[in-house]
């Protein structure tokens, strides 16, 4: 039962992956990747984490793809709906070897491991326990987490901004040094 | 139940079509969903190990590994902009530097 539910997840997940990476247009790229996410959060359900599941589908759904989309629409020199996402087809034999080749190597060493669990636990992590570790046993990371993300959000904004010709940032800067 | 290589291996194939993703793309923003297919094959290799382990440090450490993602795509999105800004496109093999 288990494992129907497994390959049913495990391909909409690959056809997912699959077109994320060979659609030509970007914002259906994008909405695939959606549905890989989607997939992979049936997964986690699957693998009795409920809250993984819950995080998957809000910040990564809700709030990556959003924000992919806003990328794509912000970037766009033309009008149309199709927004190109070419791949270059010189790079593809090589691409696509370099990637079967690093997919048989790591498919070897899964199944030369000896002695990998043949099934769950059992136990269920829930939303408590994970709440718990984060506040004890790993506090400090889970605040340099926190300054981390801070860190990105001033970083994206300095990044992204639109400089006004008048007020240029640079002669700020000179007469500083100056 | 599903046997834990199974999973493994599911990761993998997710892990390499992002790499192909990586490697094939032209598009700056198709490089950044390369890179989330890889982060997404991570996280399922994460999950799993705690799932298969009994216990939960693997689900803490997929919930770090999400929130750095989260952290990426905002900061590659942003240069993803200014390259747009700079180039007036988002061709990464066309685009050699930053600024003009």
């Amino acid at each position: 039962m288990a494992l129907i539910a497994f390959g049913i997840i495990a391909t909409a997940l690959l056809l997912a992956a699959a077109l994320v990476v060979t659609t030509k247009n970007l914002v259906h790229a994008v909405l695939w990747l959606a549905a890989t996410l989607i997939a992979t959060a049936a997964l986690y359900v699957t693998l009795q984490a409920p809250f993984i599941a819950g995080i998957q589908v809000l910040l990564y759904t809700g709030g990556v793809i959003t924000l992919m989309l806003f990328g794509v629409m912000l970037t766009r020199r033309h009008e149309r709906v199709l927004v190109e996402n070419d791949s270059n087809p010189k790079r593809r034999p090589l691409a696509l070897a370099t990637s079967l080749g690093l997919f048989a190597l790591l498919a070897y060493a899964i199944l030369q491991t000896p002695d990998l669990p043949r099934s769950p636990s059992g136990k269920m992590t829930t939303t408590a326990d994970i709440g718990r570790s984060f506040l004890g046993e790993h506090l400090l990371a889970f605040e340099v987490l926190s300054v981390l993300l801070l860190a990105a959000m001033i970083g994206a904004i300095v990044l992204a901004r639109r400089y006004d010709q008048g007020a240029e940032p640079r002669s700020v800067v000179r007469k500083k040094t100056a | 139940m599903t046997p834990l290589a199974y999973i493994l291996l599911l990761a993998a194939a997710l892990f390499c079509t992002g790499v192909y993703a990586v490697l094939t793309r032209t598009n700056a923003i198709g490089l950044l969903l390369g890179v989330e297919l890889m982060a997404n094959a991570v996280n399922i290799n994460f999950v799993a190990f705690s799932s298969y382990a009994g216990g939960h440090a693997g689900q803490v450490f997929a919930v770090f590994a999400i929130a750095l993602t989260v952290a990426e795509v905002v900061v590659g999105l942003s240069l993803v902009i200014l390259l747009y800004r700079a180039h007036k496109g988002i061709r990464v093999d066309e685009a050699r530097a930053l600024s003009h």
